[in-house]
């Protein structure tokens, strides 16, 4: 099937076409989504966002870092059933420091240039998602599964 | 230029278009290259302007934004621009074209915005332009400044008309040849005041100091249909803007111009045939900028004349007049420091004088009166020129910025702060206070217990010089020897908490001054320390002329008081909140009728059915992240019973409220603004704080944990976690 040889090539193209995703966190078994201004690694194997550490999705995350990211690219139009493609990355997510959280904040605000003040601000976390698996949907129905470890 | 066609009008701008086709018709105008609009489009995609821009326009809603927020939003943009170079590709494009053409010349570097100069919409003077500018490099940073104020404050005034778009909006530039003329001036092809005439005006020297009003033009008014002089005023000529190897400098004209017109006659009638020239070229009456430079006429720009009415209540020609120039900054401060503050010294002093206690009623009713008139009177001159002088900060930071070119466009605050306020004065004179009752057990208990004997004269002399200094500070009813237990428990309270910090102003200052210093040329040194100078002035008079004028306002809380004192006594029914124009009223005539009054101050909205707010965006005033009890200020007495720690929620913080600050944890105001007092005064503390919070003492309910992110500008409200945690 040419579409499973490609999801790397799909997800890439995802991951860079679209700003935002929807982050899944959870609170003593309350689920609780954020859209969140996202970035990946080239391998695909980190997606990476930031938020200030006085917000509930933190707080979440500090409690479980077990996570999900669910990216998509619908145009809000009946040709979405069709066309859309939507992935929904499972992984865990922690607070990145240190050098890594330079390189990675490089990698993110080459993503959004206009997040700078944010991003550089003592009270933002730079969060990385370990991605352990991919499902990807497109047309409708079809659903691929890739496990990145 | 002379490649610009009639289609090309929307890419090069109002101003490059009625260039092009002035020199098509045959007037002298300056060597011109036009930047189209592409250029701009091209920058702000690749650098990530247009969604920095989005972001800070999108903060708030624009209705909810005070002046001195669209000041420093488009600071916030301006600096982005600043920070963000050009792409090799566009300055491969840019820089032949310039140095070709301008190598080693002195150019004007002007706005060009599409349907700006059109004749049903004249927004002269929202936009910038840049004179005297030398070298690529500094063209080039030009260029991006002139983009940058597509979204200056004024613009964003009047962003409805100028129909602002972050998506569509764009800036084409026009660089011109500097021409020094020895002579300048505007001409009106149609005086907008009548029909049948025309007017000249003319300057010594540059153009610019006419049109910022700085010197005062002479002045011909002609036949329109035949260009004979109507009539002729005369200027007090004392000041030439001059060109010298410094840069652009306001000197003394030489005397012996100074009894000569500008004009001879026949350049009057030059000067007139060019406006007739020009409207026959663009088929209406034109407004024109020209200069003579050895006798040569050349035209600098022409616009059609619109007649600007405002509508009625429109306050943003006002706020236009905020701008001032560096000259008429330095004749505010003057006017302030040597007239109006010892004024207000003198007069206050006069009515403390006064035994209000020996007055008949009559006679105290007719006090209150004329009380109230010299409050009305001092609001008035406050906000004729203190206000404006508050622009001295804002000249300095642009000029700090445009020199320094800081990362945050706010460092320059850093560099006024730790002047000698009066509000920093008495706030220390209040920490000796608390310094000895945090030292000795039983003042404090004496203190607590209003108990005297443990009172030791030490303490009650250094109380005492504190009230002969203060005592009088009044916001709104409040005053420290009113109530003498207020004061205790306010320095009791202060006791508790740790030894103040050592404010983060002060700290790395003499570094930015050598840096900011460093920035300018050795015979550009005295300006510099001229503009710090006043940008200091500026900074601490922001907050000092507003105590000098809680001075007054304390004399006529304390006739007012008397006034309900006597009400009281005589068996009156006197509302505390009742206004001195009442009290006055109800001493004179014994059959007077209160009025219910409104208790001032917003009463914290009761919970809509379960909806109530978690996180608010205002604007990052002092920085430092903060997590307390919220203490939501309504009133003057509420101050008194501030405990240390909590954060201080309140409309506006007035200078004369500001010996809680230093108590407070973290600072929440619905008043917006860097420039602000209650942001200046948490900068000095270095105490985080957050501004520009519509409805913040509605919105946030008295003593509930609030965390206050001055980093960000960002207020959470409540608990983090998620409820059943």
């Amino acid at each position: 099937m040419k579409e499973k040889e490609q999801i790397k090539e799909i997800l890439l193209e995802l991951c860079s076409s679209q700003k935002l995703g929807v982050l899944g966190t959870h609170q003593g078994g309350q689920p609780y989504g954020s859209l969140v201004a996202f970035a990946a690694t080239s391998d695909l194997k980190n997606l990476v966002f930031a938020t200030t550490r006085a917000t509930r999705k933190f707080a979440n995350l500090q409690s479980d870092p077990r996570v999900f990211m669910a990216l998509d690219n619908r145009s809000n139009r009946v040709a979405d059933f069709r066309k859309a493609v939507a992935a929904t990355a499972l992984g865990r997510a922690r607070e990145v420091r240190g050098k890594e959280r330079e390189k990675l904040a490089k990698m993110y605000l080459a993503k959004h240039p206009h997040l700078k003040e944010f991003v550089t601000s003592p009270t933002c976390a730079l969060v990385k998602i370990r991605v352990d698996v991919y499902y990807l949907v497109w047309r409708f129905q079809n659903v691929l599964e890739w496990k990145v470890k | 230029m002379q490649d610009i066609k009639t289609e090309d009008r929307s890419l090069v701008g109002g101003k490059g278009f009625a260039l092009a086709v002035m020199a098509r018709g045959g007037l002298r105008v300056p060597p011109t290259l036009c930047i189209t609009l592409d250029a701009y489009l091209e920058f702000v995609t690749t650098t990530g302007i247009r969604e920095t821009i989005l972001l800070e326009l999108g903060r708030k809603s624009f209705e909810d934004m005070r002046w001195e927020e669209i000041w420093d939003t488009s600071l916030r943009i301006r600096n982005a621009f600043l920070q963000s170079p050009f792409s090799e590709g566009l300055r491969g494009r840019l820089i032949p074209p310039l140095e070709a053409m301008f190598s080693g010349k002195a150019v004007a570097v002007r706005s060009s915005a599409p349907g700006e100069d059109s004749a049903r919409t004249s927004f002269a003077g929202l936009h910038e332009s840049y004179i005297h500018i030398r070298g690529i490099d500094s063209i080039l940073e030009h260029i991006r400044l002139v983009w940058a104020s597509l979204w200056s404050d004024r613009a964003l005034l009047y962003r409805k008309e100028l129909g602002l778009d972050v998506q569509k909006s764009a800036m084409a530039v026009v660089i011109q040849e500097m021409i020094s003329g020895e002579r300048s001036g505007v001409a009106f092809g149609r005086n907008p005041l009548d029909p049948a005439q025309a007017v000249i005006e003319a300057v010594y020297g540059l153009n610019q100091a006419l049109v910022d009003g700085t010197v005062e033009p002479d002045r011909w008014i002609l036949k329109r249909d035949t260009g004979d002089v109507i009539s002729y005023h005369e200027a007090k000529r004392e000041k030439i803007l001059a060109y010298t190897p410094g840069g652009v400098r306001l000197e003394l004209l030489p005397s012996e111009l100074g009894g000569k017109p500008p004009l001879e006659p026949a350049e009057i009638g030059e000067v007139f045939g060019l406006t007739r020239k020009a409207e026959t070229i663009f088929g209406s009456p034109q407004d024109m900028e020209w200069t003579y430079r050895r006798n040569l006429l050349f035209t600098l720009q022409s616009r059609p004349i619109t007649t600007g009415s405002s509508e009625p209540g429109d306050t943003r020609r006002w706020y236009l007049t905020l701008h001032r120039s560096f000259e008429n900054l330095q004749g505010l401060r003057r006017k302030i420091e040597e007239e109006l503050i010892p004024r207000m010294v003198a007069e206050a002093g006069e009515m403390a004088q006064f035994s209000l206690a020996l007055l008949s009623d009559q006679e105290l009713a007719g006090e209150i009166e004329r009380r109230l008139k010299i409050g009305e009177k001092w609001d008035e001159q406050y906000k004729e020129y203190c206000i404006p002088f508050a622009h001295g900060m804002r000249l300095f930071g642009q000029i700090y910025n445009d020199r320094v070119k800081p990362e945050n466009p706010f460092e320059f605050m850093d560099l006024l702060g730790g002047a000698d306020m009066i509000s920093v004065k008495r706030n220390r004179l209040l920490e000796t206070l608390v310094r000895q009752v945090r030292r000795n057990p039983r003042l404090a208990e004496s203190l607590r217990s209003g108990r005297r004997e443990g009172i030791d004269p030490g303490f009650q002399k250094a109380l005492d010089s504190f009230l002969a200094e203060f005592a009088d500070q009044s916001w709104s009813q409040a005053r420290f020897d009113r109530n003498p237990k207020a004061l205790f428990t306010l320095l009791l309270n202060m006791a508790l908490r740790e030894p103040p910090r050592k404010g983060s102003a002060r700290r790395g200052q003499k570094a930015l001054e050598k840096k900011y210093f460093s920035r300018f040329e050795e015979d550009q040194k005295e300006f510099a320390a001229e503009l710090l100078n006043l940008g200091r002035a500026s900074y601490r008079l922001r907050d000092d002329d507003n105590i000098y004028l809680g001075k007054i306002q304390a004399q006529i809380v304390a006739a007012v008081e008397e006034g309900k004192k006597r009400l009281q006594r005589q068996g009156w029914f006197s509302p505390a909140q009742a206004e001195g124009q009442d009290v006055a009223r109800a001493l004179r005539n014994p059959r007077y009728r209160f009025k219910k009054g409104s208790i001032p101050g917003m009463k914290p909205e009761k919970e809509l059915a379960g909806i109530r707010s978690r996180q608010l965006v205002g604007q990052p005033a002092s920085s430092g992240i903060a997590a307390g009890k919220a203490r939501v200020i309504l009133r003057a007495e509420d101050l008194f019973s501030f405990q240390p720690g909590e954060i201080l929620v309140c409309d506006a913080i007035e200078p004369n409220m500001t010996f809680v600050v230093p108590l407070a944890a973290g600072i929440v105001e619905r008043r917006g603004g860097m420039l602000i007092h209650g942001a200046i005064i948490a900068r000095e503390y270095g105490i985080p704080c957050v501004t520009g919070i519509p409805d913040a003492t509605s919105l946030i309910p008295d003593g509930t944990r609030v965390t206050v992110d001055g980093f960000l500008g960002i207020v959470i409200i409540g608990e983090t976690a998620l409820p059943g945690k």
